[in-house]
């Protein structure tokens, strides 16, 4: 039994890892008060490209360096065409999510003949794991925490960082009163559109880790439509936790446990188009349940 | 005291050809309160916008310490020493005061804010100037009546000399102002030049050096404080320019139509803006109320339409009670009402002409065809008349209201609301910003319904040529009450009004009379 929860809970590490990504990318752009909705295409965009780059070269630094490219180019369009040619951005963000499922598809059907995957027929490179010295020794928490991929304790790391930057420097104090007044910014210079721009690269950047983690460590190829709906489950554990880092990648953990809860009940009876649904579901009732507590919060606090 | 700024000959028109500023001198020096007074409309934003470097200007030249200057944008502005606190706050309401204060300009070394040092700048000028704000207090937990003093704040760090504020008493309590006014005080005699914008006399005599007056986008001159009294500076802010004459015969009041008793009205701001009015218009007759705008006239309006609901008193239409009645319903008792703002209330401007005209009747059986369709023939036919009536300068009935002329528009909505068959009108403003022709119509109109068809009319406008011109009876509201009633509106002259809407003067219970 004991051995069934430690299994449990590596895997809810695991499958956490891209949410977390997710999450910590949607809260940068929140908080500069846009939602980033495309943050699935951006994923997926970088797990092809990372896969492709790194198979052509056999070089995991140009892999990944393409992997960023691809994602940061997509910000860079979905940006161009909202704040400069103001296009409606969440329109434009549908559209690209849209796209890049058929496009990443006709780019692998054209680099190898496959439709399904590349496994077998590209050679990519994979970010290794690592066991943590000492960690790895201590019993059950050893099991737990060491072993994973090392994009994973990127991502725990980057909650500190994208918390660390939202909060401590000029540039997060900057994007957080872009959010919150775009007008008292501009009135002392600030200007709301570099700002958009900045934010949703560094969203590119964060999401291009997730994408690479799925299909270069969670798995070792590119395969369609691989992120499955995660950027959109990221997207609703940062707007559970309103935009907070710390909180949103919490979040992003519980939907990761909804996650590995469904993956451990398909090896039971359950009829798996059921479990399937689960974490979805989960979602929904998380989010209404949420959107009830603040309600209640706010009656609370308007009669003191 | 050396001469910091002068504006010379400044003339600005806005693309729609108003002239908001004719050749207007305005000259401050260093270390003096400058008061610019003038009525709503009369210039005074506009020419700091121009200052401020938010609007251009076609003539005229603006020299900052005798030197030529060019100010190209509010950051520019910001840049020469010009700080502008501004009515609507620019502020980010979850930083802390430090953060919005030094926002833009954050200390610290590389990419890091140092918030340490942020307060620390905020606090020693707060201090200095005693100006009571705590750096490290979050915007969403402070009053007003600090986050205009962290406005000042935000100034006073980017080091301005010159700092406008525009109607900064209007937010505050008494006590709050006494207090910004000692602290403006302690700025002053640090040789920072303070324009003070405002139409409250009382506030001008107590705090200020020098006044400057504006009337109709010209400046009507500047004195010092010691030359001048409420009375004088009210003469030069009011007064009449073209007077454009309306025929009428005398008013035969009849039955009262409109009864408003005790009316309250509390804002989100706490403020009683009505305070306890009591009036009543009979048919046959346009009562006027003039007034400084936002002295709860346009609550009154608001009131009777419907559109807020009162904190206390009545209102009776014809002796029934408008009370929990919905604004259909009102409506329905014979209202009629031209509202202050045609784009927000008056029209849905996307909506061709046909349907603004028709949306208060087409729910009618008088526009059904076998008790189901629309008699779309029947609607074409009377809103092509009504088109005609009231001479609205369009393509056709089709024509999107957005597409018309400010007063094109204007004569949609009244072609509308004078055909409703209403024998209550509320015009709020119904000529502002409208040419000269529609005037002229619009207040011919409103003496003609009244007249002819014995229309009780509540007119209520800034403007006092028309309500002068128009009126038969005449309010004047100060601060939420009614301070004067004159019988005869044709007998009272503009300075005697002046002083009862700057407040100068006020009529006792008995002067008043009977206000129905």
């Amino acid at each position: 039994m004991l051995d069934i929860i430690v299994k449990f809970l590596f895997s809810v590490i695991r499958v956490s890892t891209p949410l977390i990504f997710g999450a910590l990318a949607a809260c940068i752009t929140k908080k500069a008060g846009l939602m980033n909705l495309a943050i699935e295409s951006m994923m997926l965009a970088s797990a092809l490209a990372g896969v492709l780059v790194s198979g052509a070269t056999q070089s995991l630094l140009l892999g990944m360096l393409a992997g960023f490219a691809a994602a940061i180019a997509i910000t860079m369009i979905i940006s161009y065409a909202a704040f400069v040619m103001k296009c409606d951005l969440y329109l434009t963000s549908i559209a690209m999510n849209t796209a890049l499922v058929g496009g990443t598809v006709f780019v692998m059907f054209l680099a190898t003949g496959q439709k399904a995957n590349t496994a077998g027929s590209i050679a990519s490179l994979s970010i290794s794991s690592w066991n943590i010295p000492l960690i790895k020794e201590i019993p059950i928490l050893g099991d737990i925490l060491s072993g994973h991929n090392i994009l994973t304790y990127v991502a725990f790391a980057m909650i500190f960082l994208v918390w660390f930057m939202l909060y401590k420097t000029k540039i997060g104090l900057r994007i957080r009163s872009v959010g919150e007044n775009p007008n008292a910014a501009e009135s002392v210079g600030i200007s709301p559109r570099r700002i958009y721009f900045l934010s949703f690269g560094l969203s590119g950047f964060i999401a291009a880790l997730g994408g690479m983690y799925m299909s270069m460590g969670y798995l070792s190829w590119f395969a369609r439509d691989m992120m499955a709906g995660r950027g959109f489950i990221s997207m609703s554990a940062m707007n559970i936790a309103s935009g907070e880092p710390v909180s949103a990648a919490l979040a992003a953990l519980m939907f990761g446990s909804a996650d590995a809860l469904s993956n451990y009940m398909q090896m039971g009876k359950f009829p798996s188009e059921l479990i399937s649904m689960f974490p979805y579901v989960c979602t929904i009732v998380l989010l209404v349940l949420m959107s009830a507590v603040r309600t209640v919060k706010a009656a609370k606090q308007k009669q003191p | 005291m050396a001469e910091i700024l002068r504006m010379e000959n400044i003339t600005k028109i806005y693309p729609n050809g108003f002239m908001a500023n004719k050749d207007v001198n305005f000259v401050v020096n260093e270390g003096e309160i400058h008061a610019l007074v003038g009525e709503n409309g009369a210039g005074k934003t506009t020419l700091m916008k121009i200052l401020f470097g938010m609007e251009d200007f076609q003539g005229g030249s603006m020299l900052l310490d005798g030197k030529p200057a060019n100010i190209s944008s509010p950051l520019d502005a910001i840049d020469k020493g010009i700080g502008m606190v501004h009515q609507h706050f620019m502020q980010v309401p979850s930083l802390t005061v430090a953060e919005n204060v030094t926002l833009g300009i954050e200390p610290g070394k590389g990419l890091m804010f140092d918030k340490r040092i942020a307060a620390r700048i905020t606090q020693e000028i707060s201090d200095k100037y005693q100006l009571k704000v705590n750096a490290g207090e979050r915007i969403a937990d402070l009053g007003v009546g600090l986050r205009q003093k962290v406005e000042i704040l935000k100034a006073l760090v980017r080091k301005c000399r010159i700092l406008i504020l525009d109607e900064p008493t209007a937010v505050l309590t008494p006590q709050e102002t006494e207090e910004l006014f000692v602290q403006l005080k302690a700025l002053k005699k640090d040789g920072i030049a303070i324009i003070f914008i405002s139409h409250k006399l009382e506030e001008v005599m107590e705090l200020c050096d020098r006044v400057t007056v504006l009337r109709h986008g010209r400046t009507i001159g500047t004195d010092v404080i010691e030359n001048l009294d409420p009375a004088k500076i009210s003469r030069m802010m009011v007064g009449r320019d073209v007077i454009l004459e309306i025929e009428k015969e005398p008013a035969q009041p009849k039955d009262i139509v409109l009864t408003v008793d005790d009316l309250k009205y509390r804002n989100a701001e706490d403020v009683m803006t009505v305070d306890g009015i009591s009036f009543g218009i009979r048919s046959g007759e346009i009562v006027g109320i003039a007034g400084v705008e936002g002295n709860g006239q346009n609550e009154v309006a608001e009131l009777v339409a419907g559109i807020i609901k009162p904190a206390g008193g009545t209102i009776e239409i014809s002796g029934k009670s408008i009370k929990n009645k919905s604004i259909r319903k009102i409506r329905e008792m014979g209202l009629a009402y031209i509202s202050e703002d045609r784009m927000v209330y008056g029209c849905a401007a996307n909506l061709p002409i046909r349907e603004n005209i028709m949306a208060d009747r087409i729910h009618s059986k008088k526009y059904r065809k076998f008790g189901l369709f629309t008699d779309t023939r029947k609607i074409n036919r009377e809103i092509d008349e009504l088109i005609e009536a009231f001479e609205i300068a369009c393509d056709d009935r089709s024509q999107p209201v957005r597409m018309l002329s400010g007063g094109n528009i204007q004569k949609v909505i009244v072609a509308r609301e004078f055909s409703s068959g209403a024998h209550l009108i509320l015009a709020n403003q119904p000529t502002r910003g409208i040419d000269v022709g529609t005037t002229e119509m619009i207040r011919k109109t409103l003496v003609r319904k009244a007249r002819e068809d014995g229309v009780a009319t509540l007119l209520i406008s800034s403007d006092l040529n028309e309500i002068l011109e128009v009126s038969d009876r005449l309010l004047v509201m100060k601060d939420g009450q009614i301070v004067a009633h004159f019988q005869d509106a044709s007998k009272v002259s503009t300075d005697l009004l002046g002083e009862y809407m700057l407040g100068v003067r006020r009529m006792t219970p008995e002067e008043m009379g009977d206000l129905v």
